[in-house]
């Protein structure tokens, strides 16, 4: 089946901290049909985030399939908390970028 | 009879950490909104402003944004709220915005004003003997809750301001208010609560305002947005030329920094956004109706603490060799080595970032293998006192230099140095607190005062 990356398909894709012990991820679309593409296609669970970011389930605070801004959104529990001395990301910021080369299957 | 829309303009979503920008503001004050306010504080920055009592922004750029919006909030004649002044809401932050008001004042030679504050900073003494009462400190997020050790580790405590002292501000008549640590959303929801709109339009207008143009698109931050809010709905509308406020930047924005896009926690309930309807009003508008705030039984306030780790120093090492750069771990492991054998195995914290395999993303990074040419090695080291962590820092950095591998080329020194010394750093900190406590009453952590300005 021909496949499109998931970076392909939305308008954006980021991390940042929510609060100081969690990192949290948006995957905005514009469309609603690729929304509901990529919800559909099982690309995005709580399973396929744990297998990529190689963490175990009870590391996922959230996860969420947000119709009204035609989002899926996941949030995970950080191992330290922000600025910690040994964390390199201190904003969280640079989380996302294992998720822009997903491949979703398309017809 | 039907009440008058206010409209509230917010310029920045995190006062002082880069300045506004001033085209968009003006086009705002423009139209004569009824309140000029902005958000100073944020926990993303860490805990080293709060641990160490210090402002992560320059004082020049805190300056000049005050500076316009007080002369356009004085020169309207209308309220300038900011909420958890200077990064970090402590008093020093609090006292430091009000000298800088007091002083624009005295610069623009404006006429008398009244300045309205209030703190927010939790002494240690106050959590001990709530927990000598048997009090349970609830930690959030995952966190067990409170131990005397926590507490003992903490410098700075911060209280997360609800609505009240803002409210009694208002009512005392303050024409500015600089508050303590506060929630994002109660710096906007206080004035229009104040002035009889329902709470679950009003929490909602101060969740959509926070981060200013942040909820707008295409991206660009420190634009100016402004906020209506009327009976049944909210309102809100880009003021920069190209930027509009859409279904979907709008509802996008609901989500940015929290956990769940649904629920909004502050001091006295919880704001939920399950069943808000986004439509688009006109071109640069969007229309929020449905949010409902749900009122808590409980005063729970939410506390922010942070404490000190240690002094830290970095150094910095490259690696161009493939055979040293297959072979790091051993290269970082022989290094921690000879730190053990100066300091022993405690004491102090040891941290190795190597860029160019997993320095951005450490544990959590999927890909493996080392893929670059070279690599960068910051490291950290932290101890009690400046030397220690110097020294630490030093043998951590340099003998990766020594670094013993059997089948390695060039023995004339292992990495490469951009500098060959270790540079002092911030000291380090932690957060030590994210969690909850039981208040009697929404002010008792939040004194409040006035004092005047200008002539």
């Amino acid at each position: 089946m021909p496949t499109a990356k998931l970076a392909d398909l939305a308008k954006t894709i980021r991390s940042k901290n929510a609060g100081t012990d969690k990192i949290t991820f948006d995957i905005i679309f514009r469309e609603k049909e690729k929304y509901e593409l990529v919800k559909k296609s099982g690309v995005l669970t709580p399973e396929t985030i744990c297998k990529l970011y190689g963490i175990e389930r009870e590391r996922i605070a959230d996860f969420v399939e947000f119709d009204p801004a035609y989002a899926i959104k996941f949030t995970i529990y950080r191992r330290r908390p922000s600025g910690s001395p040994g964390d390199s990301d201190v904003f969280g910021c640079q989380q996302y970028a294992p998720l822009l080369d997903i491949e979703v299957p398309v017809e | 009879m039907v009440k008058k829309p206010l409209r509230f303009l917010c310029p920045n979503g995190h006062l002082g950490f880069a300045p506004i920008k001033t085209e968009s503001f003006y086009l705002g004050v423009e139209t004569k909104p009824d309140f000029i306010l902005a958000d100073s504080g944020s926990d993303d920055i860490g805990p080293g402003p709060l641990g160490s009592d210090t402002s992560t922004s320059p004082l020049e750029w805190q300056r000049h944004d005050l500076e316009h919006m007080l002369l356009a909030a004085r020169r309207l004649g209308v309220p300038m709220i900011i909420g958890s002044a200077g990064d970090t809401g402590t008093n020093s932050r609090v006292d430091l915005y009000v000298n800088i008001i007091k002083e624009l004042a005295d610069k623009h030679n404006l006429p008398k004003f009244k300045i309205g504050y209030f703190y927010s900073e939790v002494s240690k003494d106050y959590l001990a003997r709530k927990m000598d009462k048997g009090e349970v400190i609830k930690g959030l997020d995952g966190r067990p809750n409170l131990t005397r050790a926590d507490l003992e580790k903490t410098d700075r405590i911060v209280a997360m301001a609800g609505v009240h002292p803002y409210i009694k501000l208002l009512d005392m008549g303050a024409d500015v208010i600089i508050g303590g640590r506060s929630s994002d959303c109660v710096i906007f929801a206080a004035p229009a609560i104040r002035a009889g709109f329902p709470e679950d339009l009003a929490y909602y207008l101060g969740k959509v305002l926070e981060c200013a143009s942040f909820c707008a698109e295409p991206y660009g931050g420190k634009e100016t947005v402004i906020g209506t809010i009327t009976e049944k709905e909210v309102l809100v509308t880009a003021m920069h030329p190209q930027q509009r406020c859409t279904v979907a930047s709008v509802a996008g924005h609901a989500m940015y920094e929290r956990s769940n896009p649904y629920y909004e926690y502050v001091l006295g309930g919880m704001l939920d956004m399950s069943n808000c309807r986004y439509e688009q009003y006109d071109e640069k508008t969007c229309r929020i109706t449905g949010p409902k705030f749900v009122p808590s039984p409980e005063w729970w306030v939410k506390l922010e603490g942070s404490g000190k780790v240690g002094e830290r120093y970095v150094g910095i090492a490259g690696i161009r060799d493939p055979y040293t750069i297959k072979n790091i771990d051993k290269v970082i492991e022989w290094a921690r080595a000879q730190v053990r054998e100066r300091f022993g195995d405690e004491g102090y914290e040891l941290h190795y970032h190597v860029f160019g395999r997993n320095g951005v993303m450490g544990e959590l990074e999927p890909v493996k293998e080392i893929r670059s040419h070279e690599l960068c090695v910051v490291v950290q080291g932290i101890a009690p006192t400046k030397a220690m962590a110097e020294e630490v820092t030093m043998i951590g950095t340099r003998q990766m230099f020594y670094a013993r591998l059997p089948e390695v080329k060039g023995t004339a020194g292992g990495v490469a140095f951009v500098l060959d010394e270790v540079l002092p750093a911030s000291p380090a900190y932690m957060w030590t607190m994210n969690h909850i406590v039981r208040l009697d009453d929404p002010l008792e952590l939040f004194p409040t005062y006035l004092t005047e300005a200008g002539k």
